[in-house]
């Protein structure tokens, strides 16, 4: 495995040297995969371009219909545009509009054995969206809307790329250009392919090691379902927040049920999600609470995705970057906001400065490392997370510490502001961390852990316990 | 269909002259009139429609708010916090490449505006 490593590391040192590759106008540029990551590398691309006065060629390949109903149009996820990516948006001029937003979410619920818990965003301001990535769950009736994957689609299509049915099968070395070969014998040579293809296709295995010396990311599975609630009785039991759950169920990191228009998403990421985890989370009361009468509605579509856990080495090569999820992601949280960080990078790289592999090494490399490393930090977070969701004392603390700055009108909120970060995927890991230490939220946490399990605490919280805070 | 940001009543104010702040505003849906008092009189500088943004100069400078802003109809606002964007610009200035494009053309509306007062003939206060 070392060895192997180290094979990888001297062979990318050598491609690392050339700087000899850019773009010029006319060049060809394959994107391959049409989520998110692939039509924002276009968009910027092509954006970019058009200010170096750089006609450019895009051919994004995909061959997902997002305006199809169930898992054949859809890129499976939890589908939560966070409000650090929304606010980017909407910096860059690119609005969510409500045909694309299934509903805006404008608190956190936070569920525990011992109570639960709201978090407003400041002002009840809907700060993140929530979005289908397709039409819609199998068996739903098609939506008038528009998926958030087809919006993107649109936008780049508008900056001038072409969509391009086809699913690439293979891609390949030949001469100065990288040649892209589709199922159905279709292949075409370009001047930069970019591999977006996400990490729940075979694509970015097929690639690793033999066109390029690149090593594939690291995944594991999760759990997505969907539960038909209808529009009113999802506006009466979970409204416009999003109900996440810290519970002491071992090898389970995060789970959370997120209305959209007429059904509720459920996510599950952790340990390699497996049916016995699904079972003990819908055995837990916490669950059931969120529906009427407690009791769970058949889910309408369901499935089993994979997650980026850790950073492709090195996701570039001469002509070849990996951008997305096939390249690096958040630990758990914002995906999409780290497919557009990615996808913006790497799109900046080609134009201002050229596609060779030390183009990339330079530009585009230290975003992907950076994210790595506050990955790194983001594991020790959900340890400690890890931690309270065990000890019930603990768990005691927190919640009585946030029911009261929530109820109080002192304006700095720690623990809240860190929950909603967690939560929220919004803040890098590394800041989160910095909060957690500093003496004001660690006195204030004490106190909280001391005032929480002081005997008639404790009996006052078993009258309660359940109960909306 | 769903809505973000916060909505404002016709007339209610977004932001106030002369308040602090820390966060700039773009608009979602509706419209929203930027005024400034001249004397007893409102002067209405711009007026706004959807993706405009405003209350900008909060991001850069630590400043009071220098007009009101005020919704016309029914106008939905998303609030850019100044951490959110001052942590997107450290990492990619390019984020900023659109502000700073709207900007310039607002000096240059500025521009021609006083150059056109400046060409009006005024009654001598004298
Ligand atoms: C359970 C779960 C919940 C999540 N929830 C959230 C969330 O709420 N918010 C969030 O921000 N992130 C979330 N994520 C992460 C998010 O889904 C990803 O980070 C994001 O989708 C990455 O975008 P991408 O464009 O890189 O890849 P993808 O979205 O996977 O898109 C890849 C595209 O490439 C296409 N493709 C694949 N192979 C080929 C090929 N050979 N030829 C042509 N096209 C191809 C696919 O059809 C697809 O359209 C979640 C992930 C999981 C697993």
């Amino acid at each position: 495995m070392i060895a192997a490593s180290r094979g990888f590391a001297k062979r990318w040192a050598r491609l690392a040297e050339s700087d000899q590759y850019s773009l010029s106008p006319g060049s060809r540029v394959a994107v391959i995969g049409g989520g998110p990551a692939g039509s924002m590398f276009s968009y910027f691309l092509l954006d970019f371009a058009e200010i170096a006065n750089l006609d450019l060629q895009v051919d994004i390949f995909e061959p997902r219909y997002f305006t199809h109903c169930g898992p054949a149009g859809c890129n499976h996820c939890g589908g939560i545009v966070s409000e650090s990516l929304l606010q980017r948006l909407a910096t860059e001029g690119i609005e969510l509009p409500s045909h694309v937003v299934q509903r805006g979410v404008e608190s956190y619920t936070l569920h525990m054995d011992v109570g639960t818990v709201r978090l407003n965003a400041p002002g009840l301001e809907k700060r993140i969206a929530a979005v289908y990535r397709g039409n819609g769950p199998r068996e739903s009736e098609p939506l008038h809307q528009i998926s958030f994957d087809g919006y993107l689609n649109e936008l780049a299509v508008e900056k001038g790329a072409r969509m391009v049915r086809r699913m690439v099968t293979a891609m390949e070395r030949t001469g100065d250009c990288i040649e892209v070969r589709c199922a159905d014998g279709h292949h075409r040579n370009y001047d930069l392919a970019v591999v977006a293809t996400g990490i729940n296709s075979h694509f970015v295995e097929s690639i690793c090691g033999s066109t390029a010396p690149i090593r594939q990311p690291k995944k594991t599975t999760t759990f997505i379902c969907e539960f038909r609630l209808g529009r009113s009785m999802i506006e009466e039991t979970l409204g416009d927040s999003m109900h996440v759950f810290l519970l002491d169920i071992p090898r389970l990191e995060f789970a959370a049920l997120i209305p959209k228009g007429d059904y509720a998403t459920l996510c599950m990421l952790g340990d390699d999600i497996d049916d016995d985890l699904i079972q003990s989370f819908f055995r837990s009361a916490e669950f059931k609470q969120c529906f009427p009468d407690a009791i769970i509605p058949p889910h309408a579509c369901h499935c089993l995705p994979r997650i980026n856990v850790q950073t492709a080495r090195y996701p570039f090569d001469d002509r070849i970057v990996m951008i997305g999820d096939s390249g690096t992601t958040r630990l758990f949280k914002d995906g999409l906001g780290a497919a557009y960080r990615t996808a913006k990078a790497a799109a900046r790289t080609a134009v201002f400065h050229g596609v060779s592999a030390k183009n990339f090494e330079q530009h585009f490399w230290p975003l992907c490392r950076k994210i790595d490393s506050d990955n790194r930090i983001g594991k020790f977070v959900f340890s400690v997370s890890g931690l309270i969701q065990r000890a019930r004392f603990s768990r005691r603390a927190v919640l009585r510490m946030t029911a009261l700055e929530q109820a109080g009108n002192n304006p700095r909120k720690r623990m809240s502001e860190i929950l909603w970060d967690i939560f929220s995927g919004s803040a890098p890991y590394r800041e989160i961390l910095g909060r957690t230490v500093h003496p004001a939220y660690v006195g204030g946490l004490i106190w909280n852990l001391a005032a929480s399990n002081w005997p008639s605490a404790r009996r006052r919280d078993a009258d309660t316990a359940g109960q909306g805070v | 269909m769903a809505d973000l940001g916060r909505l404002y009543k016709d007339g209610e104010i977004i932001v106030r002259e002369g308040d602090s702040g820390d966060c700039m505003y773009v608009v979602q849906k509706g419209r929203v009139d930027i005024l400034t008092k001249s004397g007893d009189r409102e002067v209405v500088l711009r007026s706004l429609g959807r993706n405009d943004f405003f209350g900008e100069m909060a991001l850069f400078e630590r400043d009071l708010r220098t007009s009101t802003a005020r919704a016309v109809g029914d106008a939905r606002i998303l609030t850019v916090d100044r951490r959110t964007f001052l942590r997107g610009i450290s990492e990619d200035p390019s984020l900023a490449l659109r502000m700073v494009r709207i900007m310039s053309h607002r000096i240059k509306d500025l521009t021609a505006r006083l150059t056109a007062y400046e060409n009006t003939p005024h009654a001598d206060p004298t």
